[in-house]
């Protein structure tokens, strides 16, 4: 079952990305997306795409949006923390690595949330070792793991943990 | 009227591009150049492929793909960074607060 | 004053560019070289997308993204071979 599911979305994902890139539905064009994508994934049924362990409930695409809007909203504010930060003569930071746990079983939960850490206000993720994540923080507010996390992770996490749990 | 909102999206995506270059040019450390570098350009790339969109509409799917794959690959690349910095004990600034990593690898900071 | 706009636009990311060409240069690690490296790819690729815009070419898009593909995997590679280097 696994096996299929995994094959399947494999299969959506490379025939979506194949449209996009063409730019269009014409029959001709999407018979030889489909035949590429069958072939792909023969070789590799094992893979990983933005569907792995994604739960197909009401309540994970909900999730879905709101986190792409989350999402945009924490990349704009970083930027402006960022830009604040060049401007200023002084360059006000307060540098520090912290460490950070996270709920997220499905190794494709843990990549976004890791991938949405780099591009929220002033954190990096540097290192990920099982649920543990470390974290480069411009601005350091708690170097404590709770706190840390707490700041880093739970406004993702929220999010994420519907979507896969 | 949508071209000219198009045309200012277009050079606000590239005024993040310019923070970005001028936070790599200041920051003390490889760890806060790799931050300034990865979140202004994710930004301005962004910012610009929508404003080139709204000038030409036709373009939308294509910029959208190569959007999403700046999106994915901007942070991925970043971090890889970021850990072969850490690795191979690249000197931070002395501002530094606190270093769990170096900590947890028995590394000195 | 749409065409002011975009040049206004290639002049300002030209000027990005040259900051991190100032890093490139500088280093001082080979990380740092890496890391700008990244980012005036990135900011080239911008490039490519205002080139396409002006010239009115819709095959730029696809250098860009052909382009962005290869950069992203040179840096992966680098970043592996820097972490076995030490």
């Amino acid at each position: 079952m696994g096996r299929v599911r995994n094959s399947a979305e494999l299969f959506a994902t490379l025939l979506l990305f194949w449209i996009l890139l063409n730019g269009t539905l014409a029959p001709g064009t999407l018979a030889v997306g489909a035949a590429a994508a069958i072939a792909i994934v023969l070789f590799y049924t094992d893979g990983l795409s933005f569907l792995s362990h994604f739960q197909p409930v009401p309540r994970s695409f909900t999730a879905s949006i709101l986190f792409v809007f989350y999402f945009l909203r924490e990349l704009v504010r970083s930027n402006i923390a960022l830009a604040r930060i060049v401007l200023s003569p002084e360059l006000p930071i307060k540098p520090g690595i912290v460490k950070v746990r996270t709920k997220l079983k499905s190794p494709m939960g843990r990549l976004l949330l890791a991938n949405s850490i780099t591009l929220t206000p002033g954190t990096l993720s540097v290192e990920l070792t099982g649920e543990w994540l470390y974290v480069h923080w411009v601005t350091v507010d708690a170097t404590d793991n709770e706190g840390a996390t707490a700041k880093i992770v739970a406004g993702f996490e929220r999010y994420l943990e519907v979507m896969y749990g | 009227m949508l071209d000219l909102l198009g045309a200012l999206v277009l050079v606000a995506g590239t005024v993040f591009l310019l923070l970005g270059g001028l936070g790599l040019y200041r920051m003390p450390d490889t760890f806060n150049r790799i931050q300034a570098g990865t979140k202004t350009t994710t930004l301005g790339t962004l910012l610009t492929l929508a404003g080139v969109a709204l000038l030409e509409p036709a373009w939308t799917l294509k910029l959208l793909l190569i959007g999403l794959f700046l999106l994915f690959t901007n942070p991925l690349s970043s971090q890889v960074l970021a850990r072969a910095a850490h690795r191979t004990r690249v000197a931070q600034t002395h501002e530094v607060q606190v270093d769990r990593l170096a900590d947890d690898t028995g590394e000195t900071a | 004053m749409v065409e002011v706009l975009i040049t206004v636009a290639g002049v300002i990311a030209g000027a990005a560019f040259l900051l991190a060409l100032f890093r490139f240069v500088k280093g001082p690690r080979a990380v740092d070289r890496v890391i700008a490296f990244d980012v005036l790819t990135i900011i080239a690729i911008t490039g490519m997308v205002l080139v396409a815009l002006v010239e009115g070419r819709v095959i730029y898009l696809d250098v860009a993204l052909v382009y962005a593909l290869l950069s992203f995997l040179g840096v992966i590679v680098i970043a592996r071979y820097l972490e076995g280097a030490s």
